[in-house]
């Protein structure tokens, strides 16, 4: 067991450390990339910003807070942006048959997408996000202890977990489709966008839907009520909150089981 | 004028066949929408004033996703293309215009999928969605007006993040990095009207408000019909500067452009 996860683990540094190296070589268009999501996502908290200053609060809500909700999402979703690339796209490759040649080789088929190039320029919105985030976490104005830290860590974890899941499960359908649905988006980029704002100022059925069938609220407002010592904005007792984020282990499990079904229907189309 | 025409009207009827994306597209876009009025509605619970009411911003980001496609946030990926591979040389052997042949192009390619899209989502968001109407007759018409010379204004900017892969070739980094900026400043984030006064004051007057700010506002009367000559005045002359920029740009990058290969 433990054999088997050192040896991924070696294959995976070495795809990595391939993908990132072949990137290095077009430098001037990483830098523009990178700058590119910086400014794409600048503009995003911008937005936030002056709409805080425009009307003085949203209502339960103080920028600092929001400022951490934005940061853990941005965060989780670059870190899954990066790991689950070639999910992204595996559609290509089911259309072009490239998949075959993955199946040929002695690993896992999700590992092996997962490893498959890495995009250093994800580093854009990774850096604003982990900005944001500890320039949020300095204004909560609460008392840091090792657990409110580590929650936090888990809430990025947690959260790129789900984000990676998604992707996962968006690539899965190309096993029916073919092709790569962009319906899905709404839940991938559509959930980031939602998970940046605290769940509570949403409609009830969109409230419902981030929080049962795509559990973005166990890194939103569940931890939230645990860090702020806000137990109303959860209602849930309050040793769960605490432990939400790990929710993201099971859902992504649960999203690669659903890869493995789809994967054992794949015919191929390449010619 | 009449190969330019030419173009514009196979490109368009190429544009067109991929309804099932407009579709899929469709979906997303009404989601999105939902999803940014929930957080601008939010916003205005907290009471105070605003320049621009509920409903106005209501009309505001409707507009916006059923105009999405005609924002100038992507390059002509087959021009890019021919400027990645050389094949941009044979367009210098034809007796056209290039700066006109790619102005016609990025007219199909703002004008097709915003025709298959803003139709079906300005309906539904109209009749099911809560969407107001025109603030008045006369506020309609400058609206149209104003897309209009939007429109123009955006395949302007289309063209110049095109050709500024002559100078890229390899990655569009540049290109995405001029669209980033263009769209955040543009109002598609939040309404310009929204920021402190001394920001707002000051992206106005960039091109960029001109394709969605602007004429957005000028729907739900947040901008009254009598001061609607001054926004095609901005939106006019800014078109005329970027169409000027556009062409300094081509002609000076064909004049460089070196194609390798045997």
């Amino acid at each position: 067991m433990i054999r088997s996860v050192r040896r991924y683990a070696r294959i995976y540094g070495r795809l990595v450390a391939a993908s990132v190296r072949s990137q290095w070589q077009y430098r001037a268009s990483f830098a523009l990339y990178s700058a590119s999501q910086l400014v794409a996502t600048l503009a995003e908290f911008g937005a936030i910003w002056a709409l805080f200053a425009r009307f003085g609060s949203l209502p339960g809500w103080r920028l600092p807070e929001v400022a951490v909700l934005y940061g853990i999402s941005n965060v989780a979703f670059a870190l899954a942006e990066a790991g689950a690339r070639g999910f992204d796209v595996f559609p290509g490759m089911v259309r072009t048959g490239d998949f075959d040649r993955l199946l040929l080789r002695p690993l896992p088929t999700a590992f092996q997408l997962a490893a498959h190039e890495v995009q250093i320029m994800r580093v854009g919105r990774l850096v604003q996000g982990s900005a944001i985030l500890a320039w949020g976490c300095m204004g909560l104005g609460i008392e840091w202890d090792a657990t409110r830290v580590s929650l936090v860590g888990l809430c990025v974890v947690g959260g790129a977990c789900i984000f990676a899941g998604l992707f996962v499960l968006q690539a899965t359908l190309a096993f029916w489709t073919i092709e790569s649905l962009e319906v899905v988006n709404i839940v991938t980029y559509g959930g980031n966008q939602m998970a940046q704002y605290p769940l509570t100022i949403y409609r009830p059925w969109f409230r419902l839907f981030f929080t049962v069938a795509v559990p973005l609220a166990a890194i939103n407002t569940v931890p939230m009520a645990a860090l702020l010592s806000r137990p109303e904005l959860s209602g849930l007792p309050a040793p769960l909150t605490w432990l939400a984020p790990c929710v993201g282990g099971p859902f992504l499990a649960a999203c690669l089981l659903v890869w493995k079904l789809g994967e054992r229907r794949y015919a191929s189309t390449g010619s | 004028m009449r190969p330019y025409l030419a173009v514009l009207r196979t490109r368009c009827r190429l544009l067109l066949q991929y309804r099932a994306a407009a579709a899929a597209g469709l979906a997303t876009q009404v989601a999105w929408g939902f999803l940014r009025l929930m957080i601008l509605e939010a916003f205005y619970r907290a009471g105070g004033p605003a320049p621009m009411t509920l409903s106005q911003v209501s009309a505001y980001v409707w507009l916006g996703q059923a105009f999405l496609a005609m924002f100038p946030w992507n390059v002509d990926a087959d021009v890019r293309d021919q400027v990645r591979t050389g094949s941009v040389a044979y367009e210098l052997a034809r007796p056209i215009d290039l700066y006109s042949l790619w102005f016609a192009r990025a007219l199909a390619m703002r004008t097709a999928p915003t025709l298959l899209r803003s139709v079906p989502l300005l309906t539904a968001a109209l009749l099911l969605f809560g969407m107001p109407g025109p603030a008045s007759a006369a506020s309609l018409m400058w609206f149209a007006a104003s897309m209009l010379l939007a429109l123009l204004l955006a395949c302007a900017l289309t063209v110049i993040l095109t050709a500024s892969a002559l100078w890229t070739i390899s990655g569009d980094g540049a290109s995405r990095l001029l669209a980033a900026v263009a769209l955040s400043l543009s109002g598609n984030i939040a309404p310009l009207a929204l920021l402190p006064d001394w920001l707002g004051r000051a992206v106005v007057l960039l091109p960029f408000s001109g394709i969605v700010d602007l004429p957005f506002r000028l729907y739900s009367g947040n901008i009254p019909p009598e001061n609607a000559w001054l926004v095609l005045l901005h939106q006019s002359l800014w078109t005329v500067a970027l169409v000027a920029l556009g062409r300094g740009m081509v002609n000076r990058g064909m004049r460089r452009l070196t194609v390798m290969g045997g």
